[in-house]
């Protein structure tokens, strides 16, 4: 919104004074370099890599020059793609069995106490335990590689969306949970209408840390659980690289999964914005 | 003018002690009638806020007794707080429309009512907006809407104008005794302002601290509807006079 007096200055030459004109030309400069910097560090990194190899004549079996890496992306795309879907689904069925789980106990830990005083310490515990350490173990137990490969990118994502729910579940306006007992609203409708929506933004927020665990997840338990059965995913490509000395492929893998990572910080950070843009704080400082 | 109205409420000997022998309230006794407007005026921590959470429900005396006369239910007490307390995920005809979905009213069958309030505090225009578009005292207004929407017995306001600016804040004062009249509500108001209490109230009990009592109970005998004027009469000083006096008393008895 803007509050310019729109029908004497619109006739009148705009007045800008000379600081204002000052800010707003470092906000343009910063909005443009937000994404040129970035970009720029990453070709200017590149050429190094590339010239370091040529220069020293590093063998590729130990560091191949970023065009060998780019060939082989190229080459394999059909495979790596594959690769990439089978790892994105664990990532994504984690992530969603995360929230499912990590919002629900926040919430039936909400609803009853006794049930948050039995089971938080446990819940504590898997979080801190390594996942890597967890991982061999579900494997003897779990048949099935898909759902031990769930479970161990579950056990690390939950978390965050469990202790933010919680937060924002009790972080409710003292005043607003008045006004509902005034009005004698049930539990049920104290949930639904105030903690939920009160809840989001903490929710959101703790969804965005548990989507880039997922990947953590999906990745350490395909490498513990070895690459047979499910076909193969790209951790499993990376290893398998590996043993052929392959570098290249393994630097095209790796590259994938950072990229997969960004993309869903990118998606959850769209999605949080989208939900809470009308009336967040957070929201209200993009839109400037 | 001292026609006798119907009681509403009625509290007598109402003492409160929280945990660490915090004696909030002590022996607090009020008539509440149809149509008044009390003010509760002292210093802060005198037991104000907690003598509104005691009519409210929202707590139970230590002992002492808040009797009701006829029935009463869901809906018939409206509360505007110090903030605003606006649900900022919702728009102003939802906060507004809150009191009624909490009793399992759909929209369509209370939307006049809900636009009818919203036009008594001057923001029907406003309707779809999200309160952080709107100013303090624009929210305040929604609050108010909100609190009479269903036409409750009693509002209970706790310094419901004490954040706002003076321009503001006369401004409401005045619009809230046009909104009284109009729907002829009760109205129980918090303040630590002398000013404020006289030109809303007709009744103005004043309380002192440690513990929080009542020392003093003043009628301010000045007919509705009161002008802007009233603010600068004589009569008004001299019950500001008054007031200040009493309030005077108080603090030195705590
Ligand atoms: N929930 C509570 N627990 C303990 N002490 C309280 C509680 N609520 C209020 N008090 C105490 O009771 C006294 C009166 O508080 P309050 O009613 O809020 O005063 P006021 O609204 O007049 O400022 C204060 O001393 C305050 O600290
Ligand atoms: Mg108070």
């Amino acid at each position: 919104m803007t509050d310019a007096p729109m029908t004497d200055a619109a006739t009148r030459a705009p007045v800008v004074d000379a600081e204002e004109a000052r800010r707003a030309k470092s906000r343009k400069i910063e909005a443009t370099a937000r994404y040129t910097l970035p970009v720029l560090c990453m070709v200017l990194a590149i050429f190094a890599w590339d010239r370091i190899v040529a220069i020293n004549e590093i063998p590729h079996y130990i560091l191949p020059a970023p065009g060998l890496v780019w060939a082989y992306l190229v080459e394999n795309w059909g495979n790596l793609t594959d690769a990439a879907l089978l790892t994105g689904r664990i990532t994504l069925m984690a992530l969603l069995v995360a929230v499912i789980g990590g919002a629900g106990l926040a919430i039936l830990f909400n609803q009853s106490r006794m049930v948050e005083l039995s089971f938080y310490p446990y819940a504590v515990i898997l979080q801190v335990t390594p996942v890597v350490a967890i991982a061999p173990l579900i494997f003897i137990y779990v048949e099935s590689k898909t759902v031990g490969m769930l479970l161990c990118a579950w056990i690390v994502a939950f978390f965050p969306v469990l202790s933010s729910t919680t937060l924002g579940l009790n972080s409710v306006d003292r005043n607003l949970r008045d006004l509902f007992a005034i009005y004698r609203a049930s539990r049920w409708q104290r949930l639904i209408h105030l903690q939920l929506p009160s809840a989001l933004p903490y929710f959101l927020g703790g969804l965005r840390i548990a989507g880039g665990l997922s990947l953590i997840g999906a990745v350490v338990a395909e490498l513990v659980a070895g690459t047979g059965g499910v076909g193969l995913g790209l951790a499993g490509r990376i290893q398998e690289a590996g043993y052929r000395l392959n570098i290249a492929g393994m630097f095209a893998s790796l590259s994938l999964i950072a990229a997969m990572g960004v993309f869903i910080f990118a998606a959850l950070s769209l999605l949080s914005h989208l939900l809470l843009r009308k009336w967040h704080e957070s929201a209200l400082k993009r839109e400037g | 003018m001292n026609r006798e109205r119907r009681e509403l409420l009625h509290v007598s000997g109402v003492d409160k002690v929280f945990a660490g022998n915090v004696e909030a309230l002590r022996g607090l006794d009020l008539t509440v009638r149809q149509e008044d407007f009390i003010s509760l005026l002292g210093p802060s921590g005198c037991g104000k806020s907690t003598a509104l959470r005691l009519i409210a429900g929202l707590s139970t005396p230590t002992s002492g007794k808040i009797e009701w006369r006829g029935d009463h239910g869901a809906g018939d007490i409206g509360v505007v707080f110090q903030e605003p307390t606006l649900m900022p995920w919702a728009t102003v005809s939802q906060n507004v429309y809150l009191p009624f979905r909490l009793v399992g009213k759909s929209y369509n069958s209370v939307r006049d009512e809900v636009l009818e309030a919203l036009k008594l505090v001057g923001l029907e225009k406003f309707q779809n907006a999200y309160p952080r578009e709107l100013s303090g005292g624009m929210k305040m207004r929604v609050s108010i809407a909100r609190a009479m929407v269903t036409r409750p017995r009693l509002i209970l306001m706790d310094e419901p104008f004490a954040a706002l600016d003076e321009i503001t804040r006369f401004k409401l004062n005045n619009d809230l005794l046009e909104l009284k009249a109009q729907i002829g509500c009760t109205v129980i108001f918090v303040t630590h302002s002398v000013f404020e209490s006289v030109f809303l109230s007709d009744r103005i009990v004043v309380m002192a601290a440690r513990p929080g009592r009542v020392t003093e109970e003043l009628r301010v005998d000045e007919p509705y509807p009161r002008p802007e004027s009233f603010r600068t009469s004589a009569a008004f000083a001299d019950h500001a006079r008054r007031a200040s006096e009493a309030l005077e008393t108080a603090m030195e008895a705590a």
